[in-house]
């Protein structure tokens, strides 16, 4: 057996509760024991539209934070942007409908072994996987700060509860109508300068972990990425959502962010690349 | 118990469902999800002689019960195959057909000569019809004369070893004559259809969406273009075997391409949606024969073409 999608099952989970929080849909999905396996990080994918739909390929959503604990046995939080014709129909369906869905699929967030100072940064909605992360992390014991930005407050996804999981949480948006002025990338080199921090994790737009990378490049700061490339099947056939990463010995080759990803080391992506083809063949 | 054993040229399947060349990368991916044993065979990414990048993002486009993609044949190269992805097959069992495409005539013969010797091929499908190559006048099954000195090629360099399965193109004003072309020069069988080339604007940009600018589309709009051209191609040349595929994603597209002419059918974009897709499609397709009184699947091959049975009235 391959090690590919080890974890992964076919599920077809029931909506417990979809709710509205800003921009966003906070959608809860009963899925049962697989929560067991999934792992900041990891993505959900999900058949959209009905049976008789037009539309298909899977829709792959970051999985916000899992429960084991419930009365209904293992959940699953998703925060969803109803921006497309996917997620609108996702963020439509009423409580007790049931989906096709597969997960865990892809890689996950590196946890520590032993407590390191931590920094979380999303951008818009890519914040929901770091708050489970968040949680785990402090359970290591480790020091977790957290930057939000997005272009506005509205988009900022920041629960009162995923609160608790971080020492502090500093928010910046690009008009100033939530929190500081500014993006949320802008604080960084400082933190870096200082040795505050030893891993940073990201998840947001691909502009904003490559500007990231950009800071960290030439400190001992680990920078772990989750990235974002449109898939058309979450399990590495379709060869689509492909981005230029390097390998230890500086050859870069098109890796599927669906199984060698989403997260991957900030430092070995080549974001130069993204959208072009490396010139020299593999 | 229905017989859905099927055969292409000298190559025996237990099974009549394949997965669809590009839609199943090398076959470990799906391993999760089906047991690659009980499917006819693993019909793998086209590979080429070298590695290559293929195109840069964006590479797909979803449209109304379809995409377009455009990869542009990225793979580790023949040789890397051979030494990886081949013997992972071969050792979980799953029987093979290897898809190969080159840019040149000789290309083809060079990656011929390498799947010579290797263990545990079935067949080879020669991919002459990719639309997502540099230059459209290279897809080589818009050409007769070309497709023919490929096919040709490929059946020195094997030496009737191998079946030899042609991938062409929809895309050509006479489908027929260059499947008598790549039948005369040598292929065992035919695999129609491959992609239909499109293109999908972004009314945002307003340019072309994806980085290649067109690309293939495939899924359940180009379903009725497959039957057709399965259609076109078994009536002109009953005793051809073709292996079908285009926009399959239950047993009842499976079957109308069977009875069209198709003695086994591949399924690739539903994979996407569904990575369990040929299994169920088999399972599905099993029971939609038994229910019309087939006793094997080769009773339904062209079944579509029999002769109109007199009035009884």
């Amino acid at each position: 057996m391959s090690a590919i999608n080890k974890f992964a099952e076919q599920i077809r989970p029931i909506v417990v509760s979809n709710k509205r929080v800003g921009q966003y849909h906070q959608i809860i999905l009963n899925v049962g024991d697989v929560v067991t396996n999934c792992r900041p990080g990891n993505f959900i994918a999900i058949n959209v539209g009905g049976e008789s739909t037009r539309m298909i390929l899977r829709r792959a959503f970051a999985i916000s934070r899992v429960s084991t604990s419930g009365v209904l046995g293992g959940t699953m939080e998703l925060i969803v942007a109803p921006h497309g014709q996917g997620s609108r129909w996702l963020c439509s369906l009423q409580e007790g409908a049931e989906i096709d869905a597969i997960t865990p699929l892809g890689s996950a967030f590196g946890i520590p072994t032993s407590p390191v100072n931590a920094l979380l940064v999303g951008g818009g909605y890519g914040s929901a996987p770091l708050f489970g992360l968040a949680e785990v992390l402090k359970s290591r014991g480790c020091r977790v700060d957290m930057y939000l930005g997005a272009s506005t407050g509205s988009k900022i996804y920041a629960p009162m509860e995923g609160k608790r999981a971080v020492n502090t949480l500093r928010i910046y948006t690009e008009d100033g109508s939530m929190g500081e002025i500014g993006r949320v990338t802008a604080p960084i080199a400082q933190l870096i300068a200082e040795g505050a921090v030893d891993v940073i994790y990201s998840c947001g737009p691909m502009g904003m972990l490559s500007a990231i990378s950009s800071i960290v490049k030439g400190s001992d700061v680990v920078h772990q990425c989750a990235v974002e490339e449109s898939m058309a099947c979450g399990v590495g056939i379709c060869m689509t959502c492909v981005i230029p990463v390097a390998d230890e010995f500086g050859v870069t080759t098109m890796k599927r962010s669906c199984i060698d990803g989403p997260v991957m080391d900030g430092s070995l992506v080549q974001w130069n690349l993204v959208g072009k083809i490396p010139e020299v063949t593999p | 118990m229905i017989d859905m054993s099927t055969t292409l040229g000298t190559a025996w399947f237990a099974h009549p469902i394949f997965t669809a060349s590009g839609c199943a990368s090398s076959g470990k991916e799906l391993a999760q999800f089906i047991n690659l044993e009980d499917i006819g065979a693993v019909v793998t990414k086209s590979v080429m002689n070298k590695a290559r990048h293929g195109r840069p993002t964006p590479r797909m486009a979803e449209t109304a019960s379809g995409m377009v993609n455009s990869i542009g044949l990225q793979g580790p190269g023949i040789d890397s195959f051979l030494a990886n992805d081949l013997p992972w097959l071969v050792e979980n069992r799953a029987r093979v057909i290897v898809s190969i495409a080159g840019e040149t005539v000789e290309e083809y013969a060079v990656l011929a000569r390498k799947l010579r010797s290797a263990p545990g091929i079935s067949a080879v499908e020669v991919n002459i019809s990719c639309p997502n190559v540099e230059n459209r006048g290279l897809v080589f099954a818009c050409d007769p004369d070309a497709s023919r000195n490929v096919i040709d090629g490929v059946r020195r360099a094997l030496g009737g070893e191998l079946p030899i399965i042609a991938k062409l193109s929809p895309d050509v004003t006479d489908l027929v004559s260059i499947a008598r072309g790549v039948i005369d020069s040598g292929a065992d069988g035919l695999a129609l259809i491959n992609t239909v080339l499109a293109m999908v604007i972004n009314i945002d940009s307003m340019r072309p969406h994806l980085a290649g600018k067109t690309g293939g589309l495939s899924g359940p709009a180009i379903k009725p273009i497959a039957v057709r051209a399965i259609y076109q191609v078994h009536s002109a040349m009953p005793k051809v075997p073709i292996l079908g595929m285009g926009g399959v994603s239950s047993g009842r597209d499976a079957l109308e391409l069977i009875l069209a002419g198709a003695s086994g059918v591949s399924v690739g974009t539903a994979s996407f949606g569904n990575p369990s897709a040929v299994t169920q499609i088999q399972n599905e397709l099993q029971f939609l024969l038994e229910a019309r009184g087939f006793t094997s699947l080769t009773q339904a091959v062209g079944y579509a073409h029999r002769i109109e049975e007199a009035s009884t009235s």
